[in-house]
């Protein structure tokens, strides 16, 4: 594994090694006193986030630092971009200063795999990497666009596989603006991938033309599929990355597809209630529902750290072995 | 016997035995067998005969972009590509919207001399969309401007298209559109469907194209109006224009290289050299171009060539500008598309090549017989040479060529404008 943009660059054996490392790596954490590995000693891992983010790029510098990994954040905002750097300068001025691993996030869909590709090139090419000349820096894909945010995948089947004791076989219903939505993409296709079986429920509007090529069923009423369900994972309506009318009203949007303690109360005793941050409380989710006992989204914020140290660990200790 | 050139042993259209053609004074003087004549010899043996190619739909960037492309290197890659003749869009900086930017392309065409350059007019001044330019002081012009358009932009306001329209039949003036309501296209980057689903780019759907074509249609045939659809795209649109054609509505339509051969699966790394407005589409959408192209109701092939310097291209997907070089690959991309294929043969490609584009664009010495006393413009071509497409050999600035690294059929040996050769094996006439 060169770079992680996509969860199509990982099989069912791949996907597994991941989750099966970010096991380990949580297990050796646990009891330490002082909560740091050695692992990536001397690694640099610099997160580049062209959008807001609370979880995703907390939880990557953390994993970098319980790595002892030294981390560098960049935003957009206050940096070379505001002075109107392209991308690809940005990639190649953080690569020349040492970025072993480049995490972004970019509202552009498949601005990873750019990056990725000048980073190739410019190896090849023989100008100066974060070990000098001919070496690469690795990106990480922490959200691009619309397309796919595959960590928050990983994060999301670790706990699954938590909370039902695999995910095979499993039924998976997705909830909400799928057309905006990278966590959907990635999801629909790594839990297919594992063998899931995974339903979306949305309005018609907040479905892709072409959803109907995806390894997954589209279902027509979400009080229907609930009870079917061995995990429901709600969508926040994403507000900034519409351009018009997709629903005539949060209110009825809410009515039809927000996961209220009554429809909550129709999902298996066992089911488990996803929610990849930030919610809004009330629009797709119940706050009740939210902190009840089923609902796992704090324990998706602290898998996405386990998860996020074995990408590093991948793509960063598995390059030099 | 005296000429200028002598084309020795070429078969014109491709057709019956070799003839030798003599050309004297910018026409043809003689054609036959053996002629012997004091001239320029161009050993032709084995090669094809074409009147020389006419693009309605060219990018020449000047003024303004002339880091992508200059009318200079333009018309390099023009008489390169087999071109005698090119229509120049305006949408450069400033825009061709007046007599003196329309003048001053069509001066600098003269001047370079490679192919005859024939600006577009703007239909709305500065393709605000909102008032209409004067497209009157722009025929009348010594560019003498016969096509209108728009093109990057759709004329949208269904008002301002009908009195276009209207107003252009004074003037024997056809209005080139660009079909793309801008409210189904807001945003989009890609063909709507199940490459764009996966990818996450937002989507542009053909109806966005159909409708404004089907409504184009209706307010042409109420003016009695010339309308041609630049760059079709859509398997549905083509649907649009023959019943429109068949109604008797003055529609002709283009399709460009790129929309005959190349589809929306090229996109999955997300190289913005595969951005291009339309998009391109799915692979039934292509068959459905090929199709339309053999059978007529798309009149003609135009490139649309788009050229663009690297910092437009080499970005992120949504940041890239959208377009792509098809001057010297068009001849090519076409054989491989529909000659190979059999869908066209070589009179076909003179067709939708020359002789229809120079109709359309009201061009009286352009797309003509090849016959004695016709004015001597031609493409020569090696239908049995291939060659290696490489974006930095092009002669454009901008090297965003789509067909990079592939091995395309068909070369153009020469070109002859009124009797002078303006590209011969690769290089232009100094």
């Amino acid at each position: 594994m060169r770079h992680l943009l996509s969860v199509t660059d990982l099989d069912a054996a791949a996907a597994t090694d991941l989750l099966d490392t970010a096991d380990r790596l949580r297990q050796a954490l646990l009891g330490r006193e002082v909560r740091k590995l050695p692992t990536l000693r001397g690694r640099t891992v610099v997160t580049m986030f062209y959008e807001d983010s609370t979880r995703t790029r907390v939880s990557f510098e953390i994993a970098g630092k319980w790595m002892s990994a030294d981390t560098v954040n960049v935003a957009a905002r206050g940096s070379s971009v505001g002075k109107g750097e392209s991308l690809r300068d940005t990639a190649a001025t953080l690569a020349a200063a040492g970025a072993d691993c480049v995490v972004v996030r970019h509202p552009a869909s498949g601005a990873a795999h750019r990056m990725a590709h000048w980073a190739d090139r410019a190896a090849k090419e023989g100008v100066v990497g974060p070990g000098g000349p001919g070496t690469a820096t690795c990106v990480v894909n922490a959200g691009d666009g619309t397309h796919e945010h595959p960590t928050q995948a990983l994060l999301d089947a670790a706990t699954l596989r938590d909370r039902l004791g695999g995910i095979a076989g499993r039924r998976v219903g997705i909830v909400g603006d799928v057309l905006h939505s990278r966590v959907a993409r990635s999801n629909v296709f790594l839990l297919a991938t594992l063998g899931a079986d995974v339903v979306l429920v949305a309005p018609p509007t907040l479905l892709p033309v072409g959803v109907e090529a995806w390894p997954c069923r589209v279902g027509a009423e979400l009080e229907a599929e609930l009870p079917t369900l061995d995990a429901v994972m709600m969508l926040r309506v994403q507000a900034e990355r519409m351009r018009g009318t997709y629903f005539p009203s949060a209110r009825e949007y809410a009515v039809r597809y927000g996961l209220s303690e009554r429809r909550a109360a129709l999902l298996p005793a066992h089911a488990v209630v996803l929610h990849p941050g930030p919610m809004v409380r009330g629009m797709e989710i119940a706050p009740a529902v939210a902190d009840a006992p089923a609902s796992a989204v704090l324990a998706q914020v602290r898998n996405g750290v386990h998860v996020r140290m074995a990408v590093l660990y991948h793509l960063l200790a598995g390059a030099t072995a | 016997m005296t000429g200028d050139l002598l084309i020795r042993g070429v078969r014109p259209y491709g057709e019956g035995e070799p003839v030798d053609v003599l050309v004297r004074d910018g026409v043809v003087a003689e054609i036959g067998t053996r002629l012997s004549a004091t001239a320029e010899v161009l050993d032709a043996s084995g090669l094809v005969l074409l009147p020389g190619f006419v693009d309605l739909h060219t990018h020449l960037r000047e003024p303004g972009g002339e880091e992508s492309e200059t009318i200079e290197s333009g018309s390099a890659a023009a008489a390169l590509g087999g071109y005698t003749a090119v229509f120049a869009m305006p949408n450069t900086d400033p825009v061709g919207d007046s007599a003196v930017v329309v003048e001053h392309v069509w001066r600098r065409g003269a001047e370079i001399g490679l192919v005859d350059v024939h600006p577009v007019g703007a239909v709305t001044v500065g393709l605000g969309g909102e008032r209409m330019a004067e497209l009157a002081s722009m025929a009348s012009s010594r560019a003498r401007v016969r096509m209108f358009s728009d093109d990057g932009r759709c004329v949208h306001d269904p008002m301002l298209m009908r009195r276009a329209l209207e107003y252009a039949t004074s003037l024997d003036a056809v209005i080139a559109q660009h079909a793309e309501d801008p409210r189904l296209t807001e945003g989009a980057q890609a063909h709507e469907g199940v490459v764009a689903a996966r990818l996450g780019l937002a989507g542009w759907p053909a109806t966005a194209e159909e409708t404004v074509v089907a409504r184009d249609c209706a307010l042409a045939r109420d003016a009695g109006a010339r309308l041609h659809v630049c760059h079709v795209s859509s398997a549905h649109t083509v649907a649009v224009l023959r019943a429109a054609k068949a109604a008797g509505v003055r529609v002709t339509a283009e399709v460009t290289p790129h929309h005959l051969l190349l589809t929306d699966a090229t996109l999955t790394a997300y190289d913005p050299v595969h951005k291009v407005n339309p998009p391109l589409r799915t692979a039934d959408d292509a068959r459905e171009m090929r199709n339309a192209l053999a059978e007529g109701v798309i009149d003609v092939v135009a490139t649309d060539h788009a050229p663009h310097a690297a910092q437009y291209k080499d970005t992120e997907w949504a940041a890239a500008r959208p377009g792509m070089l098809g001057l010297q690959t068009a001849l090519s991309v076409l054989v491989r598309a529909c000659v190979e294929p059999g869908r066209l043969d070589w009179r076909g490609v003179a067709r939708v090549m020359s002789q229809r584009p120079a109709e359309i664009g009201r061009l009286r010495d352009q797309g003509r017989p090849i016959a004695v006393g016709e004015p001597a413009t031609f493409t020569v071509v090696d239908p049995d040479d291939m060659w290696t497409v490489r974006g930095a050999g092009l002669a454009s600035r901008g090297t965003n060529t789509p067909y990079e690294g592939m091995r395309l059929p068909a070369t153009v040996v020469a070109t002859v404008l009124r009797g002078r050769v303006t590209a011969r094996e690769g290089k232009v006439a100094a």
